[in-house]
């Protein structure tokens, strides 16, 4: 990137903010440069600094910080020297933003169409249907991909979904033909298939326009999809920054291979590789490390790294701040994390059945008008779940997959008895228990316990750990508080904490030590069959690698069916041994994970899987995408109720019939109008990797092969 | 009580609270004011030389002097005495008034928020018709029904207070019931009062706090507004409200027997408001730490 002025540079900038009466450095030294038109992934966990840089880049920090050191150059001008009216002028009519969460930017007052056309003529009156800015800001939203225009135009944001009101962004954004448009993880709260669609939008836009982009985001998988050089943030401090392909082909920091190592990739399973989580936890700006800010948690740290603070130096095409990058390309230090301990793969053949559910159905009432229900008008219903039945076995992981408003969440619910089903059995160890919580036996509750999705709410923060882990102890399992105490110490161990936090409040607990405590709550009743709700979407990928580990060694060690349920299908092939996805309150396909995620699938599942970005930017793969949005539920589609977005839609057939449940072996059955031998004949593997680190697709041979000896008993003579 | 070996390791949390209040000019004057007032209530009768209703008829509307700090009345009685009784007074009623309030809204609020469907709302419907009816009228009405008396006094507080406490516990629990942490103390087979009173109402309490304390400030002025108009708390009983609608015929001729209460009504209701306040910001910093 020499010669010539980069459009936007950073020069050893530092960004301090005060607390109290001491500033503390939240980013030291860093340094970027983006040149025109090209795409620039910033990536690293929560920490890093990467929201404090884009502040700063947009001179919008928070009062209690400030640019301490280096120089922001936009076209090669400092910034710092701006006036508000210049900025406003010249520099915000060429940078926009979007941000992660779309609503609080949209005005609530205000139509969609009318707030692009503000953005377009800022000084316009409110202008009539024919006018030209409006067929301007009709064209915007065309080109951000609404199928309707005019009645988003019509629409005020709350009637748009999460992802459309993401889009209307991305159209205001680009409404004024920035030169530099910075997404801060605009697609974070989106399901996959949303984010994909988001994703080639994006791309597409910016080739057509020359726009460089800088893409802060906390997943390298995004980042690989959509970017042509990342910099990876740690702490504060640039230590990464090389082309895409590169970075992915061969980390010269060991962080980024941290990283790497700690995300599941499709087509891995935790029965043939285990994650290697990064030790520790990233240190504060307040207390850093004298050395390397990496070296306490580093593999390959050596006297050196603590002593003085590494150098950025060049490294190939790119950059990297580590005294041993060379070691690491030329293979001579190894920079992955040791690996955890060999784990046992589980026995094939027939386990007891732990938990079983079927034909669950909930439905939430609608409240009828006095109007209404004078015309006799009928009874309308949320129908969250339709028709969901499943089976959970022993030491067993079944995986619940599906996009927000498929009625996972209501389907957990029900089964806990938390929101009584509206039909439906549960059998519990071979007992149907009671539809309500109220009405189940004390035996029945410890028996099914859950882990909830936040960490920071699932831990009430006025009680302290202890207090929070004796209750089942006391109360579910009848223990004396002195007895519980002990039992308290323990199962802080099995979750790789100390029993010095039983006395410690929620509040001076990172986000990962909080859910090892849930974790350890729901294992203090010593269930049968353990719930887990999107338990580590929130987490950052090196802690959430650690949780899930722990959570399949207690599997192992404990014999625990659990119940996984996550909108991230590859977090889900790598814990679940079975799957089942659902769509709108319905399954759409069920059976051994490794026969759900080939062909022959369903075509959810393949659009589904083609969705999900890979760590690979090279990776040849299928191409679908989901049309429109998932229907309300109060209008679930006649028929097959995919039929509205079925990339591979027959016809009348699946509007008005509701398709088969078409069986193949091994208990793996599809929800499909089409012909299994049809599907399996078109459908390509959603997923090849080019660098096989797990072995690609070999997933249902795992499960096949694996040694039938022991069955039914988990192997806890690991030693 | 099950803290009690954990909380030792840590320094106590009304420690920390009372540190907080006098970190702050503002909250330390409250609490300093509320402080005086308590200290004035408790051990009144062994610092006033006369008692409330005695009279002295030769010392009758005597300025303030070394004998009656706060001069005297035109009965001879002495005002300080007569302040200081009417301290205690007011700490008794609208404190007792006030505790009822905070007691059975907070219950309430608790019980039937969490029920929630139609048991929250027959209850805040209820409230709400309680709470339309200005306080004042409210309190005309009962003490003309159950005639004036300390009682009556004492029950117009707490039926006028109870509804609000209510609606604030009510903002509270609304957003606590469906964190995930009450859910999970369901899932573990908890009682109702176990949820309610350990998972619950310890995140009501900063909230209750500095709402029992405004509560607190409005009751000491609705005993004082009604001893003023005279359907309160009955002569010869000293009370704040009642010395000074007795001192206004007297207001050029004797001013102190109008000026003490009157600033001893206003001094409490400051300082109790000044104290809530601080209570407000320290309890949040507390949270959020």
């Amino acid at each position: 990137m020499s010669g010539g002025v980069p459009l936007l540079a950073f020069e050893s900038v530092s960004v301090a903010y005060r607390r109290g009466r001491r500033w503390s450095r939240a980013v030291r030294g860093f340094d970027l440069r983006i040149g025109a038109g090209v795409t620039y992934g910033l990536v690293g966990e929560s920490g890093s600094g990467k929201s404090t840089l884009a502040l700063a880049l947009l001179q919008v920090l928070p009062p209690n910080g400030r640019v301490v050191d280096g120089r922001i150059l936009f076209r090669g001008e400092d910034l710092s020297g701006w006036s508000r009216d210049r900025l406003r002028n010249e520099f915000y009519r060429q940078v926009a933003m979007v941000p992660q969460d779309p609503l609080p930017s949209l005005n609530p007052a205000h139509r969609i169409g009318r707030q692009i056309e503000e953005v377009l003529d800022p000084r316009g009156m409110p202008t009539g249907p024919a006018s030209e800015v409006r067929r301007r800001a009709l064209g915007m939203l065309e080109a951000v991909g609404m199928a309707d225009p005019e009645r988003v135009a019509r629409a005020y944001p709350h009637q748009l979904s999460g992802g459309m009101q993401q889009r209307v962004l991305i159209a205001m954004a680009l409404a004024g033909e920035p030169a530099l448009l910075v997404l801060d993880e605009p697609t974070t709260n989106l399901d996959v298939t949303t984010e994909a669609t988001i994703l080639d939008l994006v791309r597409g836009l910016v080739a057509d326009r020359d726009t460089a982009v800088l893409y802060v985001s906390h997943s390298l998988g995004v980042v690989a999809e959509l970017c042509d050089r990342v910099a990876v943030l740690y702490a504060g401090e640039l230590v990464e920054d090389a082309p895409t392909a590169d970075l992915y082909r061969q980390p010269r920091h060991p962080y980024t291979q941290g990283l790497f190592d700690s995300v599941p990739r499709l087509g891995t399973t935790r029965r043939a590789v285990a994650l290697r989580p990064i030790p520790g936890r990233i240190p504060l700006p307040q207390d850093l490390p004298p050395g390397c800010v990496f070296e306490p948690r580093c593999p390959i740290a050596v006297d050196a790294c603590s002593r003085a603070r590494p150098e950025l130096e060049p490294a190939g095409e790119g950059w990297a701040r580590c005294i041993r990058w060379r070691d690491i390309v030329d293979g001579s230090a190894d920079p992955h994390q040791p690996a955890p301990p060999a784990r046992t793969p589980a026995g094939g053949g027939d386990v007891p059945v732990a938990l079983d559910v079927s034909g669950l159905r909930k439905r939430f009432p609608l409240r009828r008008s006095l109007l209404e229900v004078l015309r006799g008008a009928p009874q309308r219903a949320v129908r969250a779940v339709e028709d969901v039945s499943l089976t959970v076995r022993q030491g067993r992981t079944l995986g619940l997959v599906g996009e927000s408003g498929s009625g996972k969440s209501t389907t957990a619910r029900a089964i806990l008895g938390l929101d009584p089903p509206s039909a439906g059995t549960v059998t519990l160890a071979g007992q149907v228990v009671a539809a309500t919580m109220a009405g189940r036996s004390p035996e029945a509750i410890r028996r099914l316990q859950m882990v909830f999705q936040s960490a920071d709410e699932a831990l009430n923060p006025y009680r302290t750990v202890g207090a929070a882990l004796r209750r089942p102890f006391r109360r579910l399992a009848g223990l004396s508080r002195e007895e519980a105490e002990v039992r308290v110490a323990r199962l802080l161990e099995d979750v790789q904490l100390t029993p010095a936090y039983a006395a410690r409040r929620p509040a001076e607990l990172s986000g990962g030590e909080k859910q090892r405590v849930a974790v350890a709550r729901a294992f203090a009743a010593e269930p049968e069959v353990l719930v887990f709700d999107e338990s580590v979407s929130g987490l950052d990928v090196s802690v959430q690698a650690a949780i899930l580990n722990l959570v399949g060694d207690l599997q192992e060690e404990r014999g625990t069916g659990y119940l996984f349920i996550s909108h991230d299908l590859a977090v889900v092939s790598f814990l679940a041994d079975y799957v089942t996805v659902v769509y709108l309150g319905h399954v759409m396909e069920a059976g051994p994970a490794g026969r759900v995620l080939s062909p022959p699938y369903h075509p959810y599942t393949e659009a589904l899987l083609s969705a999900i970005p890979l760590l690979d930017p090279g990776a040849e793969r299928s191409h679908i995408r989901l049309e429109g949005e998932v229907p309300s539920p109060v209008d679930v589609p006649s028929g097959c109720p995919f039929h509205t977005r079925c990339p591979r839609f027959l016809g009348e057939v699946c509007v008005s019939e509701e398709p088969p449940w078409r069986q193949t072996e091994e208990g793996h059955g599809v929800y499909c109008h089409i012909p299994l031998d049809e599907l399996r004949a078109t459908q390509a593997p959603a997923f090849r990797f080019a660098a096989a680190e797990g072995p690609a697709g070999g997933r249902g041979d795992d499960v096949a092969d694996a040694a039938p000896a022991g069955a039914g008993d988990q192997g806890d003579g690991d030693g | 009580m099950t803290d009690s070996a954990l909380s030792a390791r840590r320094p106590r949390r009304w420690i920390a609270v009372v540190r907080g209040l006098y970190a702050r000019p503002s909250s330390a004057i409250g609490a300093s004011l509320v402080s005086l007032f308590v200290v004035l209530a408790v051990f009144g009768p062994l610092m006033t030389p006369y008692g409330p209703i005695e009279q002295t008829f030769t010392q009758r509307s005597r300025p303030p002097s070394l004998h009656h700090y706060f001069g005297t009345d035109h009965l001879g009685r002495d005002v300080f005495s007569r302040v200081v009784a009417g301290d205690r007074d007011i700490f008794l009623l609208a404190g007792s008034g006030t505790l009822v309030a905070v007691v059975v809204g907070t219950l309430a609020g608790l019980l039937a928020t969490y029920r929630g469907a139609w048991v929250e709302e027959i209850t805040y419907r209820f409230f709400d018709s309680v709470l339309a009816v200005p306080a004042l009228l409210l309190a005309l009405l009962l003490l003309g029904s159950l005639g004036p008396s300390r009682t009556s006094v004492l029950a117009v507080i707490a039926v006028a207070y109870t509804p609000i406490v209510a609606r604030v516990v009510r903002s509270v629990v609304l957003d606590t019931k469906t964190k995930e942490y009450v859910l999970a103390a369901r899932m573990q087979g908890e009682s109702l009062a176990f949820i309610l009173g350990r998972e619950v109402l310890p995140s009501v309490l900063p909230a209750l706090a500095v709402e029992s304390a405004l509560r607190f400030s409005y009751a000491i002025f609705l005993v004082a507004s009604l001893g003023f108009l005279g359907v309160g708390v009955q002569p010869p009983n000293p009370d704040w409200g009642l010395m000074v609608s007795e001192a206004r015929d007297f207001v050029y001729l004797t001013p102190w027997t109008l000026v003490f209460p009157a600033l001893g009504i206003s001094l409490l209701v400051v300082g109790v408001n000044l104290l809530a306040d601080g209570l407000k910001r320290v309890l949040q910093v507390e949270v959020s730490a």
